[in-house]
């Protein structure tokens, strides 16, 4: 049953082929024998079993839409109200929701089957799901790497077969890099196609929840779900939403990608550039034309996401004060005792190193120097899109300067962690959607690739990805052991 | 670019985030890192760009002033670390 498609499996259930009940007990049986994998803070598995027994009997009635009864796990980012939040922070360990995130209510509503809630970097700072207090996550494909981060949990939990689908996040990467080290596919939508009611916050002018699956189609489903206006979030963007899956088929002949120079430099090494090379002539053979591109302020978006990120991040975790919810230290000696020492005991190195640099970067004399110029150049760089994006129809490009990198290698480095983001923070900066997909293998693990495109034009992105599944199987290979 | 053990200190009040002692030589190398890598953005002028605060450009969206959610006082103080008849409890304020 783990090796069916979404649609394979609303048919199976539909059909009486198998029950919501037998499909839920296959995955969470899944997640039990592959516990060593840490893909899981939270297995639901009392709460999955009563939403399948539910759906068992909307499916009965025939009330059904096309994820009634399929089981998928939430990153730990999401509130899901009565279970337990953490978002992989210490901090949070203690907090159980007391509300749904709008996602969370959505794929409730849909009939979908929460296995439980993934692992991830703590609060989202991470490329590598190690700073998570609930310790790093195996990345399926070789359990000596990492799964990329910051949705660690959600990439190994697919790629693993632990769950059809999962849901992401995606500030700097989050969701496509992991996609891309876990040989899935995951697409960052348009920024405000996708509620961030009740997504606990990190960076709020960039965070966007998407879906991450095993192919395009099954993300255009997941994507289906999950995304809309809500007037719940002041950033929702009351824009219709089309039918992702609906253009899955249409025929690529024409399309204009473009290749911006500096994401193909010398740079990038040459295993990534050929294996890019190849997927790029694969949409040669379907009809696309390729054309060399331009962004030369792409280069100073590393510096320019790391001030603005840590900035909203040091203003947006200032919640966590150990007074209304989340923890609190033993024994305060006064108020600023208590602020001073349940934040400094909640949260972890990599997240203080940001809420440092944030409140550094806002801080009086530093505020235009660092802050403002961060601004004007996020300006620049997202006019490098436009531009680029009015000679062509999507851009390709690599998710990572090198496949699944070593636990342990780059976590003492945080400067060498920020520069695995390279290839897709801009995208965030820009507010612009991209996919991640796999386009083969070097040295047995995946290589992701982007695909960016207009703003609010997921189905488009969907229907490239997915005619490029058509041709290829990088999509269908599964992690040795996890068949 | 490189900040002191001393502005560490500093920033980390502003903060209100308590760091382990032992850990301040690292922030400080780490964050003055992080400064050097910030100083390329240094080389482009910009005093034309107008700043991007947000991919939207958008303007504050308003609703009707009407109750829209309810009352779960007593939910949100489940999950609180100290409460007391309907109150958050921290440490006296004033003496």
């Amino acid at each position: 049953m783990h090796t069916k498609t979404l649609t394979q499996l609303a048919q199976g259930l539909q059909s009486g082929q198998f029950s919501s009940i037998e499909l839920t007990k296959h995955f969470l049986d899944r997640i039990r024998k592959h516990s060593d994998l840490n893909a899981f803070i939270t297995v639901t598995e009392e709460l999955a079993l009563q939403s399948a027994l539910a759906a068992d009997t909307r499916i009965a009635n025939k009330q059904t839409q096309p994820l009634t009864g399929i089981p998928l796990a939430q990153k730990d980012i999401f509130c899901t109200l009565d279970v337990k939040t953490t978002c992989g922070s210490k901090m949070l360990d203690n907090f159980i929701a007391p509300y749904n995130a709008t996602v969370v209510e959505k794929l409730n509503q849909a009939g979908a089957v929460m296995l439980g809630k993934l692992n991830m970097d703590e609060f989202a700072m991470g490329s590598s799901n190690e700073t998570s207090y609930y310790g790093a996550v195996k990345n399926p494909w070789n359990t000596n790497t990492v799964p990329g981060g910051s949705s660690g949990g959600s990439g190994a939990a697919v790629a693993a077969r632990l769950a059809p689908c999962a849901t992401g996040t995606d500030t700097g990467g989050s969701i496509r890099q992991p996609a891309a080290l876990c040989g899935i596919t995951g697409l960052k939508p348009t920024y405000g196609r996708v509620s961030r009611y009740g997504m606990i916050a990190y960076a709020s002018s960039l965070d966007q929840g998407g879906p991450m699956a095993r192919s395009a189609e099954d993300a255009a489903i997941l994507l289906q779900a999950m995304a809309g206006f809500d007037t719940k979030d002041s950033t929702s963007v009351d824009v219709p939403v089309p039918d992702y899956s609906a253009q899955l088929n249409n025929s690529l002949a024409g399309l204009k990608i473009g290749l911006p120079k500096e994401f193909f430099s010398e740079d990038l090494n040459s295993d990534m550039a050929s294996t890019l090379q190849s997927a790029i002539n694969e949409y040669r053979q379907l009809g696309a034309e390729i054309i060399e591109v331009s962004m030369p302020n792409l280069k100073l978006a590393i510096p320019s996401y790391y001030v603005i990120a840590p900035a909203e991040c040091s203003a947006n975790l200032s919640r966590f004060d150990g007074v209304r919810f989340g923890h609190r230290c033993e024994s305060p000696v006064n108020l600023s005792d208590l602020y001073t020492r349940s934040r400094g005991e909640g949260f972890g190195k990599e997240v203080k190193r940001r809420i440092l640099m944030g409140t550094y970067a806002l801080s009086t004399g530093y505020y235009d120097a660092y802050y403002v110029k961060a601004q004007k150049i996020r300006r620049l760089i997202s006019d490098d899109f436009k531009n680029a994006l009015t000679q062509v129809d999507v851009i390709m490009g690599p998710v990572t300067p090198t496949t699944a990198f070593g636990i342990g290698e780059k976590i003492a480095d945080p400067i060498e962690m920020y520069l695995s983001d390279i290839y897709t923070i801009a995208i965030n900066l820009a507010g612009l959607p991209a996919i991640s997909i796999p386009a083969g293998f070097i040295n047995n693990l995946p290589v992701g690739l982007q695909i960016i495109g207009n703003y609010f034009t997921e189905e488009h992105l969907l229907n490239i990805a997915h005619q490029y599944q058509q041709v290829t199987d990088w999509h269908q290979q599964t992690p040795k052991g996890f068949e | 670019m490189s900040l002191s053990t001393n502005e560490v200190i500093q920033i980390a009040h502003l903060a209100r985030l308590g760091i382990d002692p032992q850990d301040i030589d690292s922030y400080a190398k780490d964050l003055s890192g992080i400064l050097d890598l910030m100083t390329q953005m240094s080389e482009l002028k910009t005093s034309d760009v107008e700043p991007m605060a947000h991919p939207m450009d958008q303007v504050q969206r308003l609703r009707i002033d009407a109750v829209t959610e309810s009352n779960n006082r007593e939910k949100f103080m489940t999950i609180a670390p100290q409460v007391e008849d309907g109150l958050y409890l921290v440490p006296k304020v004033i003496e």
